[in-house]
């Protein structure tokens, strides 16, 4: 599993263990510009079906730029994406990609409910004026009986913890039958408990074998990544790193990506405490 | 004289039925699309296209084609301008709106003061309601219907692209096309309520019952219902003042509007500044009574 960006190209569909079904995401030498801003440089990074990533790097390192580049809201220069075998365009008529905003990205006053957030998972597959049918409204009720908010269902948006905020806009991708899901930053703003149930959930919605779903998300928190994480990804522009956590959370290249200063700050955990179960 | 004969002489006079007719219709509309102005933060952008239209509609009158056609014409430039004035300087959003609706409402002025028949395009600046004739209730009607039909068949849409517009791209929905959409009902809408207040006032029933129904529920769809309904109540009552104190009848509508709102901004139940004072006077009590300290209610921040 564990390989360097720049080794040369790859096979789209050839790491050990999946053969058959196409990756759930695959990102092919993307290079994306703002500008004069050079944010990915032939980023590349191949995510099998079930899997959850933890994606790391410095703050500007191009995190939220690959999650865009993924949802097709920034056009690369140059390179491929392709989700579930699909390009980025039949994947979002679909509802294969679901998508937890940055908390600074929502207007928390917006005048909706939990309920109503998470229908919104369901437009892609409602008729022009929206208007949801018994099988939509039995999808959300699954979805918040899932992220545990059944009893808030009906608060405004905002009146909720920041863990549960992000736990709503999960519930809104689970309703949406996504099976790859993104999350930008979902612990910023949150304590470690609600941090370690979402992780959970997270977890369990990657191994639910009836509809396993692809997980990435980006986090600063590299002390929670191994209870999270099945693989993780160290992010500079271009893809550094690509391997188990453990691997990547190593202090060479974690200095390779933040800097030597980190060297004194993080030594990454020790994987010996923090391994789970069925891994 | 009593009440009743007082709310109910203006109507015994055809030109006032069709001020009423014009002004609820227009009002409704507005509110209605005010709802969504308001909450993405396009107040600006209301003003900016409902100002912008003026040379579009005197173009339309002085070539003869519907006032609506060339509305929409001014609104997509001035919309179009202001991205581009954005985009291509260091100007910020605000300032590139500023520039580009009053140098068109300039353009607007210059072109009445040039085209013969100053006295019916004045109107268009402040209204006048009072000379509303039969086809443009009807124009308002046709208008005001087809643009309040869109909105409610888009209304889940419109919501969704106002609250995360991410998520309605990551659904396969276009948010450019949506913001397009709801741009060009908002220079539709201009038209029709140009009728009624005249260009300078439109912006007002733009933004005022919107943010009035903001403050008094946590649900849009209610929203969407007590907008419209405020706006038409204050339509009826300042028309029916403006009759009794010979006032000009779209400002008076505008002020009413503005009233109404202060009332609910300092008596709404739970946002108004008096039960948000009273409530904070009440936990402030029950701190202090609460000698350990521990315990107190917290509201949610937000
Ligand atoms: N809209 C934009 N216009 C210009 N430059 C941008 C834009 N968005 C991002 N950038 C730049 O691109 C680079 C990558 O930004 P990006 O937001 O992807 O980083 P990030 O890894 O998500 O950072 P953070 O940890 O702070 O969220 C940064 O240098 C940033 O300044
Ligand atoms: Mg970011």
């Amino acid at each position: 599993m564990l390989f360097r960006a720049d080794a040369g190209p790859r096979p789209a569909v050839g790491d050990p263990g999946d053969t058959d079904p196409p990756p759930a995401v695959l990102v092919e030498d993307v290079t994306v510009h703002y500008g004069a801003v050079h944010a990915l440089d032939r980023a590349s990074l191949t995510l099998a079906p079930g899997r959850v990533c933890g994606l790391v790097g410095m703050n500007g390192s191009g995190k939220s730029t690959l999650f865009k580049t993924v949802m097709g809201l920034v056009r690369p220069d140059s390179g491929r994406v392709e989700i579930d075998g699909l390009s980025p365009q039949q994947a979002r008529r679909r509802g294969v990609v679901g998508y937890v905003p940055q908390s600074e990205d929502v207007d928390w006053a917006f005048p909706v409910s939990v309920r109503d957030v998470v229908m919104m998972g369901r437009y892609g597959r409602q008729n022009l004026v929206r208007r949801a049918t018994a099988a939509d409204r039995a999808a959300v009720d699954e979805a918040l009986e899932r992220v545990e908010l059944t009893a808030l269902a009906d608060r405004q948006i905002g009146a909720l913890s920041g863990g549960q905020r992000k736990r709503a806009f999960v519930a809104r991708g689970i309703a949406q039958q996504a099976s790859v899901l993104l999350l930008d930053e979902p612990f910023a703003g949150v304590d470690k408990r609600s941090e370690a149930t979402i992780s959970r959930l997270l977890r369990e919605l990657a191994a639910d074998p009836d509809a396993p779903r692809t997980v990435l998300v980006s986090t600063h928190d590299l002390h929670g990544l191994p209870q999270l994480c099945d693989e993780a990804v160290l992010l500079m522009r271009k893809v550094l790193m690509h391997g188990p956590p453990e691997t990547v959370l190593r202090p060479e290249p974690l200095a390779l990506a933040f800097g030597l200063d980190v060297l004194s700050d993080h030594r990454g955990p020790d994987p010996a405490d923090d391994r789970e179960d069925g891994r | 004289m009593t009440v009743w004969e007082w709310l109910a002489e203006p109507w015994s006079y055809d030109f006032m039925i069709r001020a009423t007719v014009t002004t609820v219709v227009a009002a409704a509309l507005c509110a209605l699309l005010s709802c969504w102005l308001v909450l993405i933060g396009w107040s600006l952008m209301g003003d900016a296209v409902s100002h912008a239209v003026l040379p579009g509609v005197v173009l339309a009158y002085v070539v003869g084609a519907p006032f609506a056609l060339g509305a929409l014409i001014f609104g997509l430039i001035a919309v179009t301008l202001i991205g581009a004035v954005r985009s291509t300087s260091r100007v910020k959003e605000d300032a590139a709106i500023g520039i580009v609706f009053t140098t068109l409402f300039a353009l607007g002025l210059v072109l009445i003061s040039v085209t013969p028949s100053q006295t019916d395009l004045n109107h268009i600046l402040f209204g006048n309601l009072l000379g509303v004739g039969d086809e443009d209730v009807l124009q308002v009607l046709v208008l005001a219907v087809l643009a309040g039909a869109i909105l409610l068949v888009k209304r889940r849409d419109l919501t969704l692209f106002a609250f995360d517009p991410t998520h309605a791209h990551a659904i396969g929905l276009s948010p450019r096309r949506l913001s397009a959409l709801l741009l060009g009902l908002l220079a539709l809408t201009s038209v029709v309520a140009l009728q009624a207040v005249g260009v300078v006032l439109v912006v007002a029933m733009l933004i005022i019952p919107g943010a009035t129904a903001y403050l008094l529920t946590d649900r849009f769809g209610r929203m969407l219902l007590i907008s419209p309904i405020i706006a038409v109540a204050c339509s009826v009552i300042g028309i029916v003042a403006s009759f009794w104190l010979d006032a000009s009848s779209g400002a008076m509508v505008v002020l009413t509007q503005g009233i109404v709102y202060a009332l609910v901004h300092l008596f709404a139940p739970r946002r108004g500044l008096i039960s948000t004072a009273s409530a904070r006077r009440r936990r402030t009590r029950a701190t202090a009574a609460a000698t350990a300290g521990v315990g107190t209610a917290t509201q949610p921040l937000r």
